[in-house]
């Protein structure tokens, strides 16, 4: 999924200084799972920012919705009948959300109330961490199930590199080095040979480097055959 | 055992502390509370095991939150006891009255502040 981490409230509150009415949206998909953004997560910065406002004897009248994705414009449209009634909009979604809500409703002002940061999963509760950095060729079967495009702070292909210490990654000591991990699992699985092979160049124009990337499902799309 | 405790704490019963979340206490704190503190079971005796521990963090939580809006975190506390302590759950009492009136009243003019 999409992990995401809320914003100050400093900076939440700063984005909607001169605003007197707002509506805050949640989304029921990636930020309710990884909890900073669905149901719980919307009353609870909408009930913060009220607190604040009180206290600057500046009310701010907030209303909560969530939406069961932001991401699907069937949903967004689902604001159509009020979204108009606010002088702004917070969106508490990943960042495709409030870029939805901004596509379809054009005179409004939304704002993220959310950083977005990485694909990943909780390896506890309460803990998530990054996995998948949306290269676009997937190759984590080269190297034992793990990605080190994702997971190797270099995204290196023939690591470790030389700054692999004890297990840990010289960008940061709390940082496993994922190649050391790759070279045990492969160890402990009695094929380490495979790491000898020599990966080809690695094609970055299917990820990010590439520009801005779009996938077409020919079956599902209107109007074809 | 008659014990008092002062008229102002107004007391609302949870089958465990567990129930609590940091949206009721920050309710309570936009509302206009002065305070509000949340009466757990003793640390290790929790009948649903970890509820008073998970109280214990969304009070930290919300302590957190008021600290960043500039309200003072001694609003919010976390107290435990066990439901044969009597005379400590008006001791607790005494005490956060008297650690929120050292605050003085709330700086969120909520609807039922005085
Ligand atoms: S808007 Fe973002 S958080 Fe919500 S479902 Fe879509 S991708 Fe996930
Ligand atoms: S190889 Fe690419 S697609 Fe596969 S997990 Fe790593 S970053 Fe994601």
């Amino acid at each position: 999924m999409i992990v995401a981490d809320r914003k100050s409230l400093e900076e939440i509150l700063s984005m909607v200084e001169t605003d007197k009415k707002i509506l805050v949206v949640g989304c029921k998909g990636c930020v309710t799972v990884c909890n900073v953004g669905g149901a719980k997560e919307v009353e609870v910065l909408a009930s913060a920012l009220k607190i604040a406002r009180k206290k600057a004897e500046n009310e701010l009248e907030i209303d909560t919705h969530v939406l069961e994705r932001q991401c699907d414009n069937e949903y967004v449209s689902q604001l159509g009948d009020t979204v108009g009634d606010y002088d702004a909009v917070v969106s508490m979604a990943c960042g495709v959300g409030p870029q939805f809500l901004s596509e379809m409703y054009r005179e409004q002002v939304f704002y993220p109330a959310v950083n977005t940061t990485f694909f990943g999963g909780a390896t506890q509760h309460g803990v998530w961490e990054e996995r998948c950095a949306g290269c676009g060729t997937c190759g984590i079967h080269l190297f034992g199930g793990i990605c080190p495009i994702a997971r190797c702070a270099k995204s290196l292909l023939h690591g470790p590199c030389g700054g692999s210490s004890n297990g840990a990654c010289e960008v940061n000591k709390d940082t496993e080095c994922i190649w050391d991990t790759i070279v045990k699992k492969k160890m402990e699985q009695g094929k380490v040979d495979d790491l000898l092979a020599v990966k080809g160049f690695k094609d970055w124009r299917s990820a990010r480097d590439g520009g801005p990337r779009r996938s077409i499902r020919e079956e599902l799309v209107e109007g074809n055959i | 055992m008659r014990l008092s405790y002062p008229t102002n704490v107004k007391v609302i019963q949870v089958p465990c502390t567990g129930r609590v979340d940091i949206i009721h206490l920050l309710n309570a704190i936009e509302d206009g509370a002065d305070g509000v503190y949340v009466a757990g079971c003793l640390e290790g005796e929790c009948h649903y095991i970890a509820g008073n521990l998970k109280a214990r963090r969304k009070v930290d939580y919300v302590k957190r939150t008021l600290e960043e809006i500039g309200v003072e975190p001694e609003r919010v506390e976390m107290y435990n006891l066990s439901s044969a302590q009597g005379a400590r759950f008006a001791e607790i009492a005494n005490e956060m009255v008297e650690q929120v009136a050292k605050l003085g009243p709330t700086p969120v003019k909520g609807s039922c502040a005085a």
